[in-house]
């Protein structure tokens, strides 16, 4: 199978602080990958490299076929992006974020796309409130509605735990195992074990810059943690 | 529409909406301009017979100081829940973002000019409603608007960006804030046009370097 994502040796440099060194990560259609690691193994930078927010400082990325560091801006109509910080304009109303976004991805049938992302995060009774007066669990939602309102074959998730009560958690779980259904591939960095981990089919642990293995099987918060502590 | 030119209308939309609901930048701007303008009028009321030299010099330090307040927001806006890293996943060339941004800025300011002149044209008993004073003031806006921008972006990811930003945006302006002074003086002096035409040209090469320059480096700017 082709490979919707293909990293190849991708290196970074903060300073002289090499913080990714020759990472390489190819995922396709259908695959849920997980990228597990401590604080500061590199995992945020990796994901802001693969969102083409970051340019790394050696090696190569394609998405969707196309290189994504000669052509950025081309690559990007195939990513989606959840990050621990929701990207929504607090004073805009959540349908008035979604249309700014939908229109700078020049998404069609904008309208119905905003109402059937909405309904889908169950924010649509809320479409007219400003985004100040949601919950943190309702922001993340939101969020997944930005980020799969241009139905983007690529779902970048960074830590989208980050902040949540156990209740929310759970519900913006099952909404990411649903987006990630299908044709999509998503790719999630976490530190945490012990969310998010439902219907992941492959998880690499990042340490110090590198992925120190690879699980396909049995991949349980149990099982993962005595890989992230034996790496 | 081509899709570059939605998208930057998106942009100006969202800013324009986003001020229209907060009006965090233009009510500073407008009362900063204010206050300036009275101040000065009480400040040199003491010591000049006639404010005609001073007029225009009055009018675009007001401007330059008061845009700065707007242009420092515009960019803080975007820090807010990291909104601008969901601008620059837009699938366009990032000089769509500086446009959109330096556009919103224009506006902003031209509003504020806007209500700011008629206010001066009272207080100082100047002619400043006048169609060539108000080409200068466009030409001044869009060239400060565009210089400002540029440096706002690069001021956004310093620490101290309120600092930053008058620190390296006023002597960048300097040529700007000449030329449009000069071209003031010349339009309510009713000088002949060609004898300060020159200055509304040095308004309008401000415009295309920095807009230029904008457009050519915001990518590099914002890269992480």
């Amino acid at each position: 199978m082709t490979a919707l994502l293909c990293a190849a040796n991708i290196g970074k440099l903060y300073g002289l602080r090499p913080v990714l060194r020759g990472v390489s990560l190819d995922v396709s259609r259908g695959e849920f990958v997980a990228i597990l690691g401590a604080n500061g193994a590199g995992k945020t930078t990796l994901l802001r490299i693969l969102a083409t927010l970051t340019r790394p400082n050696g090696g190569a990325l394609t998405i969707g076929g196309i290189d994504a560091l000669a052509h950025p801006d081309r690559a990007r109509a195939c990513i989606g992006l959840v990050s621990h910080q929701s990207l929504i304009y607090p004073d805009l109303t959540a349908r008035e974020n979604l249309e700014f976004y939908g229109r700078i991805y020049a998404a069609a049938n904008l309208s119905r796309r905003i109402e059937e992302a909405l309904r889908r995060v169950n924010l649509w009774p809320r479409r007219d409130d400003p985004a100040r007066t949601f919950s943190r669990g309702m922001l993340q939602r939101l969020a997944i509605a930005r980020a799969i309102l241009h139905d983007p074959p690529l779902l970048l998730l960074d830590e989208p735990f980050t902040g949540l009560d156990q209740a929310s958690a759970a519900n913006l779980s099952a909404l990411l195992r649903e987006a990630a259904l299908g044709e999509r591939a998503v790719v999630m960095t976490t530190h945490e074990l012990s969310r998010g981990l439902d219907g992941v089919t492959r998880a690499l642990i990042l340490q110090g810059g590198r992925i120190a293995c690879e699980v396909r099987d049995d991949i349980t918060a149990r099982s993962l943690a005595a890989l992230m502590s034996d790496a | 529409m081509p899709t570059a030119l939605r998208q930057i209308a998106a942009i100006v939309r969202k800013d324009v909406l986003l001020e229209l609901r907060t009006r965090e930048s233009t009510t500073a701007m407008v009362v900063f301009a204010v206050m300036a303008i009275v101040m000065f009028n009480f400040a040199l009321r003491l010591r000049v017979d006639t404010f005609r030299p001073l007029t225009p010099g009055v009018l675009w330090v007001t401007l330059v100081f008061a845009g700065t307040l707007g242009l420092s927001r515009s960019m803080s806006s975007e820090q807010i829940n990291q909104c601008m890293d969901g601008l620059l996943l837009a699938p366009c060339d990032r000089s769509i973002i500086f446009a959109g941004k330096a556009i919103a800025n224009v506006i902003f300011t031209l509003a504020v000019a806007l209500l700011v002149t008629p206010i001066m044209a009272i207080l100082f008993d100047e002619t400043l409603m006048q169609p060539g004073v108000g080409l200068v003031v466009l030409l001044g806006v869009i060239g400060y608007a565009g210089a400002g921008t540029l440096i706002a972006t690069m001021a956004a990811s310093t620490r101290a960006r309120e600092v930053f930003l008058p620190i390296l945006l006023f002597p960048l302006a300097l040529p700007l804030l000449v030329a449009a002074v000069i071209a003031t003086s010349g339009f309510l002096d009713r000088l002949p046009l060609g004898e300060f035409a020159a200055w509304i040209g040095v308004e309008i090469a401000f415009i295309v370097i920095f807009w230029t320059a904008g457009t050519l480096l915001f990518e590099y700017l914002v890269e992480g």
